[in-house]
C-alpha cells in the first residue's frame, strides 16, 4: 500500500496524452485515449492483442513514421512538449529507450552494440564510451557474464543474453523513460525474474512503461496499471485497485482473473 | 488410453498397400528429377568439351596476347579481348553506383507512393527490354544525341542503361534480406535512416550487392546487339601488350562481335579460331562468376547472425 508515495508522484506528469487516435489506413488502431504518466513510476499497460499497446508506445518516439498510411490525432507531450512538434526527432527517441519483444542483437560487437547510440549522438572519446558500455551493462545485469568478451558479435549470445544486451543498448543514451514491449516473451522465467529486478532498481532513475501480456508481471513491479481493449483505455489506476476484487470496470477483473471473453 | 483397439508393434510397422505405392512414386520423382537435373548440366559440358577439344591447337599465351592478322584469318585476340574488358569495366562503373543508390533509396527512403510505384514499374520493365532495343536507345541517345560518336564509352554506357534494372533487382533483393527489426532496433536509438543504412544495412548486404553487380559482368561481356551500333568494329589494331591501348573516345573490338565476326563473315579463318575465341569468352564469364560464388562464400562465413 504506498499510495503515498503514489499521490507524491502524481504532482509530476513526464508524459501527457490526450485525446490520441491513431488509424492504419482505415483501420483503427487508438480511439483517442488519455491520460498521465508520472515521473519515476513504473505504469503496467496489459491488454490482449490487438489492443493498441505497441502503437502507443511507436507514437511517443515517433517510430510510427516509419509505417505508411498511418494518421495520428491528438497530442502526446514529454515534458510538457508536443512530441509532434519537437525539432529533433532523433534527440526526442533518444529520450525514450525501447526494449522490444524479440531480442535483436545488432549485428556487431557486445561493446559495439552499446556504443552504437552514443556513437551516432556524436559520442567519440574511447575512455566516454567505456564508461557507457560498463556502466549499461552493469545496470542490465550482463556485464559479469561478457566483460571478458566485449568484442564478440552481440547476436551469438543467448536470447535471454540478447534481451538484457537491448536493454544495456536502450539505457545506453541515458533515457528518461525506459519503454518495454513484452520484453519477457522469448526469455526464460529466470531471466525474466533478473530484468525485473533491474527495472525496481531503474525505477528510481526513470519512468518505465512496461507492456506485458503477463498480468502477473504487471501486478509484481507496477504502480499503477493501465488496461487497454480494442484500441480504448478501459481504465487506468493504482496496480492495488487494478487487481483488485472491485476495479472499475468488469472487463478489467474479467481479464486480470483470465475469465476474458 | 485408447484400449478397444489392440494394434501389435508388429501390425502397426507392416507396410499397407497405400505405403508401398508411396515409396514407389517416391523412388520414381527422385529418379526423374535427378535425370531432369543431369539434363541440365550435360549439354553445358559437352559444349565446353567440344569447344575445348576444337581449340586446343590454337590456344597459347601468344593467341590471348597478339592482334588478329591476315584480315582476321590468322593471329590472336588481344584487341577484342582487351575491348570487352574496357566495355565490361566502364559500364559497371557506370551501372553498380548508380543501381546500388538507387535501389537503396528505393528500399529504404522511398515511401509507397505514385513516384516509387512508377520507379518500379521502370525498372521491371526495362528488364525485360530486349537488347537490341537498347542498342537503338544508345544510337540515339549517346552516339547523337549527345555526340559521343561511336566510342567505347558511348557502348558502354548502352551496356549500363541494359545493366541498370537488374543490379538495381539484385540490390533491392540483397536489402531485404538484412532484417527488419535491425533498422527498427537503430531507430528506437535515434539514429537517421542513413546512420542506419551505413552502419547496419551496407555491411550487412555487401556480399550479396556485390554479388549482384558481378554477375552483370558476364551479361555485358557476352551481349553483341547493344555494343555493334554504339562503338564496337569489326577490325581495329592496337598495341599489344598494353592494357591503355585503347582511348574510350575511340571504338574497339570486342569478343562476342568479333566471335560473330570470323565465324560468319569472313572466309578461310583458322579453323581453331573461331572455338578459341569461344573458349576465352565462355571462360572469362566463368572466371568472373566464380569469383563472385568465392567471395560470397568467403562472406557468408563472417555472417552475423
Amino acid at each position: 500500500m504506498n499510495t503515498n508515495s503514489d499521490r507524491r508522484s502524481h504532482t509530476a506528469p513526464i508524459i501527457e496524452i490526450n485525446d490520441l487516435t491513431v488509424r492504419y489506413g482505415d483501420k483503427p488502431a487508438l480511439n483517442g485515449i488519455s491520460f498521465d504518466v508520472y515521473k519515476n513510476e513504473i505504469l503496467g499497460i496489459i491488454g490482449p492483442a490487438q489492443s493498441g499497446k505497441t502503437t502507443l508506445l511507436k507514437v511517443i518516439n515517433r517510430t510510427l513514421e516509419f509505417t505508411a498510411g498511418t494518421t495520428v490525432e491528438g497530442s502526446v507531450k514529454l515534458d510538457g512538449v508536443d512530441v509532434n512538434t519537437v525539432g529533433d526527432v532523433y534527440g526526442l527517441r533518444r529520450k525514450i529507450g525501447m526494449v522490444l519483444p524479440l531480442p535483436v542483437g545488432l549485428p556487431l560487437s557486445i561493446y559495439d552494440n552499446v556504443a552504437f547510440a552514443p556513437r551516432t549522438a556524436g559520442v567519440r572519446a574511447k575512455s566516454e564510451l567505456d564508461e557507457i558500455v560498463e556502466r549499461c551493462l552493469q545496470q542490465a545485469a550482463l556485464w559479469d557474464e561478457v566483460k571478458d568478451r566485449l568484442n564478440t558479435l552481440g547476436t551469438k549470445l543467448s536470447g535471454g543474453q540478447q534481451q538484457r544486451l537491448t536493454i544495456a543498448r536502450a539505457l545506453s543514451h541515458q533515457p528518461e523513460i525506459l519503454c518495454l514491449d513484452e520484453f519477457s516473451i522469448a526469455v526464460d522465467p529466470i531471466t525474466t525474474m533478473r530484468i525485473e529486478d533491474v527495472l525496481k532498481e531503474l525505477r528510481a532513475e526513470m519512468t518505465i512503461l512496461l507492456v506485458t501480456n503477463l498480468v502477473q508481471q504487471a501486478k509484481r513491479l507496477a504502480n499503477r496499471t493501465a488496461f487497454m481493449l480494442n484500441g480504448d483505455l478501459v481504465e487506468i489506476d493504482t496496480t492495488d485497485v487494478i487487481f483488485s476484487d472491485s476495479p472499475g470496470s468488469q472487463a478489467t477483473y474479467d481479464y486480470v482473473n483470465g475469465t476474458f471473453g | 488410453m485408447n484400449t478397444d483397439i489392440q494394434v501389435s508393434p508388429q501390425e502397426m510397422f507392416t507396410e499397407t498397400p497405400i505405403d508401398r505405392q508411396k515409396r514407389r512414386i517416391e523412388g520414381i520423382m527422385r529418379v526423374f528429377l535427378l535425370v531432369i537435373t543431369s539434363m541440365m548440366i550435360l549439354p553445358l559440358l559437352l559444349i565446353i568439351g567440344y569447344l575445348l577439344y576444337k581449340a586446343l591447337p590454337v590456344l597459347s599465351f601468344e593467341f590471348l596476347f597478339t592482334n588478329p592478322k591476315d584480315n582476321m584469318r590468322a593471329g590472336g585476340l588481344w584487341a577484342p579481348f582487351l575491348g570487352t574488358i574496357y566495355l565490361v569495366v566502364v559500364s559497371l562503373l557506370v551501372s553498380a553506383p548508380i543501381g546500388v543508390f538507387a535501389a537503396v533509396y528505393l528500399n529504404e527512403y522511398a515511401r509507397e507512393n505514385w513516384f516509387t510505384r512508377i520507379t518500379n514499374l521502370a525498372v521491371v520493365n526495362l528488364a525485360g527490354v530486349p537488347s537490341i532495343v537498347h542498342a537503338l536507345f544508345g544510337v540515339g541517345a549517346f552516339v547523337l544525341f549527345a555526340g559521343l560518336g561511336e566510342s567505347i564509352l558511348a557502348a558502354s554506357l548502352t551496356l549500363a542503361i541494359m545493366t541498370l534494372p537488374v543490379i538495381i533487382a539484385s540490390t533491392t533483393e540483397a536489402l531485404k534480406a538484412v532484417p527488419m527489426s535491425f533498422r527498427e532496433a537503430c531507430w528506437n536509438l535515434g539514429a537517421t535512416r542513413w546512420q542506419t543504412i551505413r552502419r547496419i544495412v551496407l555491411p550487412n548486404s555487401i556480399s550479396g550487392i556485390l554479388t549482384g553487380v558481378i554477375l552483370q559482368v558476364s551479361r555485358a561481356a557476352g551481349e553483341t546487339a547493344p555494343i555493334m551500333f554504339t562503338g564496337a568494329v569489326f577490325y581495329k589494331a592496337i598495341a599489344e601488350g598494353n592494357l591503355f591501348a585503347y582511348n574510350i573516345m575511340e571504338q574497339c573490338m570486342a569478343l562476342s562481335l568479333h566471335l560473330f565476326t570470323i565465324s560468319t563473315q569472313v572466309p578461310d579463318v583458322t579453323e581453331g579460331i573461331p572455338y578459341g575465341t569461344a573458349i576465352v569468352l565462355v571462360a572469362t564469364v566463368l572466371l568472373v562468376n566464380a569469383a563472385s560464388i568465392a567471395l560470397r562464400v568467403y562472406l557468408r562465413t563472417r555472417k552475423k547472425w
